[in-house]
Formats: structure tokens, sequence, C-alpha cells
């Protein structure tokens, strides 16, 4: 046996051991208990990976070349750049401010396999027609996990694309675009071939970079915020898939398996997250959410609004308090002074439960980290299916920055937009307060008829100080 | 690349992708989060192509190839790195509440 075949053999077994590993890694994942373990696992099984990569051919013969063209020095350069970067970003970032750290990152996984194609292109001296339309297959799905996930990031850090745009004739647009996009893969493929020349392929691998970098963009600027949680995790599933396929053009079996396996995870993701919302996956896409939704405005009532001390009288007297928390509670940074408000009023007799919409704040699961970050114990995060049939019986329902998770008109108004989606019944409850910064509509753009019911009082203010201010008149 | 090496990667292909259909239903949906986070992080696995792509475009003159493979190692650090600390941030919150029932 040459040396190698030796070494074929080792790499492929460790790119076994760590497929295995991040299979194992996802499966725990998907599990309370185990969820931390499963993490740690896929980690090794990348470290694994990456270390395997660093004995393949290619590499190992660079060592004789120069400092200059030594691809350890190379990689270990840029490893270090990024893992300084990525280290420090994920330590630094605020809870609230994770949904749109994860696009970001998803979007440099997009960029990464887009390059990587790229790169390949230029110097690959044996591509073949099947690593060719791969190789254009990567380019198309980097680049729209790329563009896409920049968007989503600059919508839920409300620093770009902040208004929903409409483009008119949308759907018409984005299919022209891919379908432009896979007339370039064909030009290239049919230029490795040896159909046509290398400079009409080289054409075809601009065209169908820059369609496809446009199609992210408008793809997903055209979608509400309120939307953005299933659209993050349609693009992971995309970057998955565009490092699959960059697997498939390098011939690169452990790409080909964790690339597939998130490509299609994350798709059933996606859909879980879909029926949450009762949105189907077709609707967000293709749908025009954005134009049709003002025609319900109807006869206008006030919202009653109250003081602080005046909710502070009914709290008092409140024997079962529901908090629905929702994104402006963590904007607001409110969820430490709403434990505390919690204590306040266990300690004054009233039994108290959160009901957690599951796609309230940006990310399914969101509110449930901020909770946990405030040490709120795990009994007392209840689902909406838990809360609703009490929710008659509850004295107190504390909105604090929810909106569209409350909104009565998924239930009974069938022109609403929001129409099916499943809501918590804060409507039920005896006296309904609203934590609001001010009179605006929720994320989706849509009015909430439950702010001007008859038990429903809206508390204006910064969430945080309007809580703190609670506790205080407990305090007293 | 020989013809019984390309079907077999689509072999694989297909296998995996239905593998991961398989791997996920029924997750709470308080774990969404830190799935896609971790999936995500999983979706690093790039950094894979990129090393070698770089090793490949060192073997050749021009200097474009190789910051090319150098930016996708540095973006794909970012999104392995940093996606494996948000996720294990985020199930560490999870974890206290274990403790605290304890």
């Amino acid at each position: 046996m040459t040396f190698d075949n030796i070494r074929t053999i080792c790499t492929t077994i460790l790119y076994m051991i760590s497929s295995v590993l991040f299979i194992r890694g996802i499966k725990l994942l998907g599990k309370a208990d185990t969820a931390r373990k499963g993490n740690l696992l896929s980690s090794v099984g990348m470290l694994i990976a990456v270390v395997t990569v660093l004995f393949e051919k290619e590499v190992t013969s660079t060592i004789s070349f120069g400092p200059a063209q030594n691809a350890y020095i190379w990689t270990i350069a840029a490893i270090a750049l990024g893992g300084i970067i990525g280290a420090v970003w994920s330590k630094k970032v605020e809870m609230t401010g994770m949904p749109q750290l994860v696009a970001l990152f998803n979007g440099f996984g997009g960029l990464s396999s887009l390059l990587v194609a790229l790169t390949q292109y230029m110097t690959d001296k044996n591509i073949n027609i099947f690593s060719s339309i791969a190789l254009g297959l990567t380019i198309a799905i980097g680049a729209i996990a790329f563009t896409g996930s920049i968007v989503a990031w600059g919508k839920l850090s409300g620093k770009m694309f902040k208004k929903n745009v409409t483009i008119p004739a949308k759907n018409a647009i984005n299919g022209l675009l891919a379908f432009v996009g896979l007339v370039g893969v064909v030009i290239y493929a049919l230029s490795i071939a040896g159909v046509v020349g290398a400079d009409i392929g080289k054409i075809g691998v601009i065209i169908v970079t820059c369609a496809y970098l446009v199609l992210g963009l408008t793809m997903v600027v055209a979608i509400g915020g309120g939307d953005m949680p299933v659209i993050i995790s349609l693009l992971n599933a995309f970057s998955g898939l565009a490092a699959a396929f960059a697997g498939l053009s390098i011939s690169n079996s452990v790409l080909v398996v964790s690339g597939c396996l998130v490509g299609t995870s994350g798709l059933i993701l996606t859909l879980i997250m879909c029926k949450a919302m009762n949105r189907t996956l077709y609707n967000l896409l293709f749908g025009s959410f954005g134009s049709t939704k003002k025609g319900t405005a109807g006869e206008q009532k006030e919202p009653k609004s109250m003081s602080v001390e005046d909710a502070y009288l009914i709290l008092e007297a409140a024997s079962s308090v529901v908090f629905i928390p929702g994104y402006g509670m963590a904007v607001a940074q409110a969820q430490h002074a709403v434990k505390e408000l919690c204590d306040k009023l266990e300690a004054n007799g009233a039994e108290v439960s959160f009901a957690i919409h599951p796609v309230a704040g940006r990310m399914p699961g969101h509110m449930n980290v901020l909770l946990a970050e405030a040490n709120v114990p795990y009994e007392q995060l209840k689902t909406a299916d838990e809360m609703n049939p009490q929710m008659s019986n509850t004295d107190v329902a504390i909105v604090i920055g929810a909106n569209d998770v409350v909104n009565p008109s998924a239930i009974n108004d069938e022109s609403s937009p929001l129409y099916g989606m499943p809501i918590i019944n804060a409507f039920e409850a005896r006296t309904v307060f609203v934590l609001k910064r001010g009179k605006g509509t929720g994320f989706s753009g849509v009015e909430n008829p439950l702010f001007t019911n008859d038990n429903t009082v809206m508390i204006y203010g910064d969430a945080k100080q309007t809580v703190t201010q609670l506790v205080s008149e407990f305090e007293d | 690349m020989a013809i019984g090496e390309i079907l077999l990667l689509v072999f694989v292909f297909v296998i995996a992708g239905f593998l991961g259909v398989e791997l996920i239903s029924k997750v709470p949906s308080q774990l969404h989060t830190p799935l896609m986070s971790g999936t995500n992080a999983i979706s690093g696995i790039t950094i894979v192509g990129a090393i070698s792509a770089t090793a490949v475009a060192l073997h050749t003159d021009g200097m474009l190839s190789n910051i090319c493979g150098f930016a996708a190692i540095v973006l794909a650090t970012i999104n392995v790195i940093g996606g494996y600390m948000v996720t294990d941030r985020m199930l560490g919150m999870f974890k206290k509440k274990g403790d605290d029932k304890k």
C-alpha cells in the first residue's frame, strides 16, 4: 500500500467520525436535557474535520514552498483572525441582539461557500462537467444566503432596509433573476464541456454570481420584519446546501454530509416555524403580505391608558397574573425587572406564570432564552396551548412589548392578514395591561383591536421603567 | 473524477438529505433558536472546503485566488467559532434552570 492510499483511508475514516458527531450533535440539540452536549459533540466533529483537512495531499504538499505559499501559514493566520472576531462578537453580544448575530454569521457562511467556489473556479484545472454544475450552484446558493442574511441582519438590527420595500412584479423579477443565473451556470458548464470558449464561461460565472447576489436582496427586502425568524431559518438551510454543493464540487464527503444535513434539517425547522405562525412557506416567499392589509380600518376607538400607581392597585388585588412577553421586552432589556416584579407578586400571594408564544420575539424561543437569563424557573414558562384554557380565570394579563401574538383579529377577523395564526388569548383575562412605548402597530404593521377593548388598559412608556416603577410601588 | 465517484457523492448527498429530515421532528419551541444557531455553526463546515481550495490556489500563480481563499477561511471561521459559542451561551442559560430545580 502506498503512502497516498493510507492517507486516503485515514482521512476518510476521520471525516466519517466527524460526520457521525454532527448527526449525533443535531439529534441531541433537539432535546432540552442534552442540547448543550449535542452542541459540544458537533464542535468536536468540526475540530476533527478541520484537523483532518490539514493532512490532505494538496495542503501537505505546500509545506516545501516558501512562507508566502505555505498553506499552513495562510490557514493558521486566517483561522486566528476569524476565530478572534467570532469569539469577541459572540461574547459581547447582548442576548437581545442574538437573532441578528445568527443572521450575520449565516451570511458569512454563505459568502465563504461562494468564495470557495470562486477560488476553485480560478485555480482548479481538473473541473469536469459534474463539478462545474455543482460549482455554479454553490455560487448561486451561497450568494442568496449571503445577501439575504445581510438584509435580514439589517432589518433585525434596525440598521438597514427597515422599511418593507414593495417591489412591483416581485415574483416576475425574482423568477427572471433565478432563471438568468441558472443560464449562467449552464454557460459555464458548456465551457467546461468545450462547447463554448473559456471566456464565455467566465461571463457565465459572472452572470450567476451577480444574478443571485441581487436575488438574495430582492427576495428578502420585500418580506416583513415579523417573518424574519422563518427567513433566517430558511437562509440557514441555504448556506448548508451551499456547503454541500461545494463538497460535491471539490468531492469532499464531509462537506456533502454535513452541508446536506443542515440543509434539510433547516428546511424542516423552517416549516415547523411557518406552522406556528400559520403561514405557508409559499405565501411567505411569493405572497405580498405588505400591500393589502390596510383595508380593515373600520371605526377607531381610542385606547384607555392608566398611570403606574393605578395599575399597582389592580395588581395588588390580583390573585393570578400572566406575563405575555414580546420583542419589546427584549428591546427594553426588561427581563430582570420583570423577574423582580414576578417575585413581588408571588410574595403578595398571586400565582404568576409566563405565556410564551412560539414566535414571540424575533426568533422562536427568544423569550425563553431571555427569561432563562433572568432566572425565571422553567415551570413558570407556559406555551400558548397550556395557557389559553386558563386565561379566562386570570385576573391580570400583562402584555410586555408583545403585539401581533395577542391580536384577537387572528381569531375573529377573517380579513386580517394574521387570521388563523394561533395567538395567546390575552383578551379573555379580566384585565389586560399593555406595556408599550407608543401607539404604533406591531412588527407586521397590523392594527390590534385588543388595545381598544374595554378591559384593556395601556401603560405607555419604556417597559423596563414601568416594571421597575411597579416593583418600587410594591416595596413602599 | 470517475463516474463511480460522482455517483457515490450524489448517493451520500441524497441519503444525508433524508437523514436531516428524520433528525428534526418534535423539537420543543424554546430549542428552535439554539437549534438554528447550532446547525448554522455546522454549515461553517465549508471551512474545510476553504482550506482545501486555498491550498490548491497556493499551487498556482495569481494573488487574487489566494486572497479569495484566505477570506473564505476567515469568514467560515467566524461562522464556526461564533456559531458554537453563541449556541453554547444560549444553552448555558437553560442549564441554570435545571440547577435551580435541584
